[in-house]
């Protein structure tokens, strides 16, 4: 089971993201360099967060045009998948890959802090270690992480059950005070029609050992490596 | 009704990291022939009235709010 | 085309702030006249900042050796401590005081540009920041030594502190938009709020990085022939002539100063991290040096003097930004983000091709020579030629006139005359206000705006007494801490040195380390004032008796001369970067307590065993506006004691948190431990055997006689910031172990209550006092933000 972990000029949660994947029992991880033209030999893709050349213009508005994004695009397309998280969901947002974007927070200041989140799929390929209504704990740490979306888009997303988790407090109710960034009906993670894309803002690499106090982000990575066994049970049988 | 535009740009001597690496995603992408990229602001800023005290109330906002004196220039323009 | 540069003139030299002894010795190191461009090599390369011509002889007093120490002070960029396992770190504190008070969103961002090149100069990856920051206060205080002047009137000090804030906001801004960008942490440090640092704010920003033994990269030109490049940004007119700049007072005119300010891109310096990082993994570099104050000047004849040898560099092939510099103007430039790299001859492909990679823009623009000099052509011709050792290492050295500075004494019994006579009810007040000043109030809001979870290592959130980072790849648990309280300093330099370095040493015991080394940062006025110069010999000499005693070489650090505003000089602040390893997991350990029920104990002397001690303390400055009164003594053997004492319980397994006793003292402590982030607790605490109990039993006058006497003697036992006391818990049924085990070591200590459910209950002198834990939280928790931003939303805190 072997991840790719793009590396754009800028991120700066590769190392992260390939440390959390290579900690999890039969998954490993490997760097891609923006420059790379091919993505064949891996099973998934991350892109990580961080601020991809330097986040200037627009967070992720010249990552997309990364040589890399071409193969990422038709990845996607063939139903590989793809979890972007903080600035991998900016990326995938601008390169259209999921709809809507990611605007400065509403308190126009940069937020570091654990959230609770409260996940509304659970039968997704990202998502099935966990229960609908589950809460999971992960860190947050953007200052253009309010998701947006116009009114079209937000029906779609909701009838189509891609909005995927909610910022929420400890009882899961998705109160304004637990909304970090001002985030639309306080989207934290959606995926894409056919749900094999997926980003959020929250940080699953910085949330998979108890040391960190949480290992919740791991349910993410162990999700996808499950979708994909199953997957290949399937194209075998 | 009168219509301020106020234009803030970072100082030419002023190193402007945001608009080099447009710069270099602009000719990545084939625009080889950009040869600098600075980005600023722009303010669009309608005033109930204008006269002599509002514009130099807005002069001064513009150096001590709107701009950042140490790295950046501004323009105003009524209309 | 040579330009036409200014003669040499008498003004010109003072101008460079070059003195007509200086000057000589130029002449006499060159045999002949500088011209233009050399006379300014001269005069950044002598500045304060870079040559440390006055308190050079001063720093010689600190201890620099032992077993871990690779790399010492002054060597290299950065101190490099062996942590074992063929491990090492490498760690510096710097400061960007000047830059920030006149652009404090760019000053403070490319402070910390500078101090993270100064650690991956090293060859070592930057794990995390921390930083120490000092300010005008940010909130109106009933009094202050600047407001009982008739001059200012409340209208100035309205607009005053709003400056203040405008500073405290671009500052951390900046260190928010530079760390996030590059994805280093900043995790922990100190904020304090004084109306010294009113115009002149202090900023020190620490780095530190991990690194293998063989990955250690020098600063040193060696191999004649080898091919000098220059790597990263281009060369622009910013901050032309900064480290000049750092070496003089502020004034009204600094503000015109616009040249001084640079820039920061932390995408271009993330770039440069990634490609020197990737090219010191390669055998391709003799030598690397990061061009930080006097930029190209100062790496170039640096690394010629380091390395024995000479440099020769051609300006024409440096990358430039702007059309039209002289010589003058590249050599001097500060633009950010650059670095000198000496590659090894047959060799210039890998460094090209790596660099490419990155896109980060590298140059050939010379080599090294072996006669010596450091020789600058433009297009040609000769612009400077320089013997690099004299210029890199014999700057003048000054032993300044240090003279006793006089202040007004008032005896620590003398206090209470100077202050209202202390009622019960003002008692409860005081803790309240003491838990809402923003130099104790929680720091969460900062904190919140710094990426403190990047690189996975964060194990303890920012806000305990140390900060506690695991580094994955060596898997080693580290704690660092910044330390200094300002006002000791001011009233006792020497006192306040040995307790900086004390407090430290106190911090990373608590958290379960043993402390290694310490970088500092000597902030200071102008030296050619004897009182201040004499505030540096002293507290550097007590930081050095302190840093002996602990075992701590010092491996490096700034000095920071010159800060003064129009209005004085700052309270003298050596800030002291104590940096410690945990042995095991864990040993981890945090202040907060953990579990209603368990026992607390204060390690250390109480404080009424030595008399008021208030002297100094935060309790007379938030409540009363006074600094006044003499610092606490510190018994720097009862300390010792103290320390060992907790980390050999921490080690047993025996303690829950532990928690040293500093600004506002024990009462400040053991509400602070109550303010666990999973979930508030409580404490009840019985001092009331502390009562009555004086040093060698006498009875003290003032507390026999006047009315308020009880409140006073608790006002003395909860707010006196007496040393070497630390407050810790642990599980009931191993109380009676602990308790022996510090009897047997002969540790004073005292089991002073419990952890309960929610509220605080002090009884002191016959008084009960009582506090809701909630309320004491949101004061405390909130309190920078209210000051900051009045109308918006709370932050969640649980």
């Amino acid at each position: 089971m072997k991840f790719a972990v793009i590396q754009f000029p800028g991120s700066n949660c590769d190392q992260d993201c390939l440390r959390a994947i290579n900690g999890l029992d039969g998954l490993s991880a490997e760097y891609v360099w923006h420059k790379e033209t091919t993505l064949a030999s891996f099973d998934a893709m991350v892109l990580p967060g961080g601020f991809a050349y330097g986040d200037y213009l627009r967070c992720g508005a010249i990552a997309r045009f990364s040589p890399i994004m071409n193969e990422v695009v038709r990845a996607a397309k063939e139903g590989q998948l793809i979890l972007g998280t903080c600035n991998g969901f900016q990326v995938l947002c601008e390169a259209g890959l999921l709809p809507g974007a990611l605007v400065r927070n509403r308190g126009l200041r940069f937020v570091c802090d654990m959230v609770n989140l409260r996940i509304e799929v659970a039968d997704s390929a990202f998502t099935h270690d966990c229960a609908q209504g589950t809460i999971l704990r992960m860190p947050i740490a953007h200052g253009e992480g309010c998701y947006f979306a116009d009114p079209e888009t937000l029906r779609e997303l909701n009838g189509n059950g891609q909005v995927m988790m909610r910022y929420c407090d400890v009882t899961g109710a998705t109160t304004p005070e637990s909304n970090p960034n001002g985030s639309i009906e306080n989207i934290a993670g959606i995926c894409n029609r056919d749900g094999n894309v997926f980003g959020l803002m929250p940080h699953p690499d910085r949330a998979s050992d108890v040391r960190l106090g949480s290992a919740d982000g791991a349910k993410i990575f162990l999700s996808m490596a499950e979708t994909i066994l199953a997957g290949r049970a399937r194209a075998a049988a | 009704m009168m219509k301020a535009k106020v234009v803030v740009m970072p100082k030419a001597a002023v190193l402007d990291p945001q608009g080099a690496a447009v710069r270099e995603a602009m000719r990545h992408l084939g625009m080889r022939e950009v040869k600098n990229v600075r980005i600023g602001k722009y303010l669009e800023i309608d005033l109930e009235r204008d006269d002599a005290d509002v514009e130099a109330r807005l002069h001064k906002l513009c150096r001590d709010l709107l701009s950042n004196p140490v790295i950046e220039d501004y323009q105003l323009v009524k209309e | 085309m040579p330009t036409a540069d200014p003669a040499i003139t008498p003004e010109i030299v003072e101008e460079h702030g070059l003195t007509p002894e200086e000057f000589a010795r130029i002449k006499k190191i060159l045999g002949r006249e500088p011209n233009f461009t050399e006379l300014g090599i001269f005069s950044v390369m002598w500045s304060e900042h870079c040559s440390y011509k006055n308190s050079r002889r001063e720093l010689k007093k600190f201890p620099t050796s032992g077993p871990n120490i690779l790399v010492k002070a002054g060597e290299e960029n950065a101190g490099v401590v062996d942590i074992g396992d063929g491990w090492a770190i490498a760690f510096k504190i710097e400061s960007h005081n000047h830059p920030s008070a006149i652009e404090p969103f760019q000053g403070a961002a490319t402070g910390v540009g500078g101090i993270i090149r100064d650690i991956f100069t090293m060859g070592a990856r930057p794990e995390f920041c921390l930083n120490s920051l000092r300010f005008g206060p940010i909130t109106d205080p009933c009094s202050s030594r600047r407001v009982g002047g008739t001059s200012a009137t409340a209208e100035d000090r309205r607009s005053q502190i709003a400056t203040n804030r405008r500073l405290f906001l671009g500052v951390v801004s900046g260190i928010a938009h530079y760390g996030n960008c590059i994805g280093v942490p900043t995790i922990g440090g100190e904020i304090y709020f004084d109306e010294s640092f009113e115009g002149n704010p202090l900023i020190n920003v620490f780095c530190l990085g991990i690194l293998r033994h063989e990955q250690l990269a020098r600063g040193a030109a060696r191999g004649v022939g080898n091919p000098v490049f220059y790597v990263g940004a281009e060369t622009g007119r910013d901050g032309l002539a900064g480290a000049a700049f750092a070496s003089r007072e502020l004034t009204e005119e600094s503000r015109e100063d616009r040249p001084a300010v640079q820039v920061g891109d932390p995408f271009k310096e993330k770039l440069l991290l990634e490609a020197c990082l990737e090219l010191l993994a390669t055998n391709a570099v003799a030598g690397i040096q990061d061009m930080g104050a006097a930029g190209l000047t100062c790496s170039t004849c640096e690394t010629a003097s380091r390395g024995g040898s000479g440099v020769e560099i051609d300006l024409s092939k440096v990358p430039k930004r702007e059309p039209g510099m002289t010589p003058y103007e590249v050599l001097l430039s500060e633009s950010q983000e650059r670095m000198l790299i000496i590659a090894k001859r047959g060799k210039e492909n890998i460094l090209r091709e790596i660099f490419a990679k990155w896109d980060v823009p590298c140059a050939e623009i010379g080599r090294v020579t072996d006669d010596g000099m450091m020789r600058v052509r433009d297009n040609g011709s000769v612009a400077a030629e320089i013997p690099a050792k004299p210029l890199a290492e014999e700057a003048p050295l000054y032993e300044r006139e240090a003279r006793r500075l006089t202040t007004e004494s008032t005896q620590d019994t003398e206090v209470f005359k100077k202050i209202p006579v202390p009622s019960t009810s003002s008692v409860v007040e005081s803790l309240k206000l003491l838990l809402a000043d923003p130099t104790i109030a929680s720091k969460n809001w900062v904190y919140r705006q710094y990426d403190h979870t990047v690189r996975t290592g964060a194990v303890v959130k920012p806000g305990s007494d140390a900060a506690v980072f695991y580094i994955r790849e060596a898997n080693k648990i580290l704690a660092a801490t910044t330390d200094c309280n300002s006002l000791y300093c001011a009233i006792d330099p020497r006192e306040g040195g040995r307790i900086a370095v004390a407090e430290a040493a106190r911090n990373l015991t608590c958290s379960g380390a043993r402390p290694l080394a310490v970088t500092d940062n000597l902030n200071f006025g102008n030296p050619y004032k004897p009182e201040n110069f004499w505030q540096l010999r002293e507290a550097v000499e007590g930081m050095a008796e302190a840093c002996r005693v602990f075992g701590t070489p010092v491996t490096g650090g700034n000095v920071s001369l010159y800060n003064e505003s129009p209005a004085g000089v700052v309270d003298p602040t050596p800030t002291v970067a104590m940096v410690g390893l945990i042995n095991e997991e864990k040993h981890i350990t945090t202040q907060w307590f953990k579990n209603e029920g368990d026992v607390i104990i204060l390690v250390g002397s109480p404080a009424s065993d030595c008399s008021y001690n208030l002297g100094a303390s935060r309790f007379l400055k938030v409540c009363f506006g006074k600094k006044i009164g003499p610092v606490p003594k510190l018994d720097i053997e009862l300390e010792i004691a103290v320390q060992n004492a907790v980390r050999d319980l921490i080690r047993l397994g025996f303690v829950r948190s532990a928690h040293d006793c500093s600004e506002g003292g024990l009462a400040v402590a053991v509400t602070e431990s109550c303010f666990n982030p999973d979930r508030l607790l409580g404490a009840d605490i019985d001092l009331s055997a502390c009562s009555g109990r004086r040093a060698g039993g006498e009875q003290d006058k003032t507390a026999g006689e006047t009315p308020g006497s009880t409140a006073q003697m608790a006002c003395a036992i909860l707010f006196s910031e007496a040393q070497s006391r630390i407050v810790i818990s642990c599980d009931p049924k191993n109380a009676g172990r602990v308790l022996s085990e510090l009897k047997s070591n002969n540790v004073p200590h005292a089991q002073i209550g419990s952890v309960i459910r929610d509220d605080l209950r002090i009884s002191v002198c016959d008084q009960k006092l009582n506090w809701q834990i909630a309320e004491l939280h949101d004061l405390w928790w909130n309190a920078i933000r209210r000051a900051v931003e009045s109308d918006s939303e709370p932050i969640p805190s649980l």
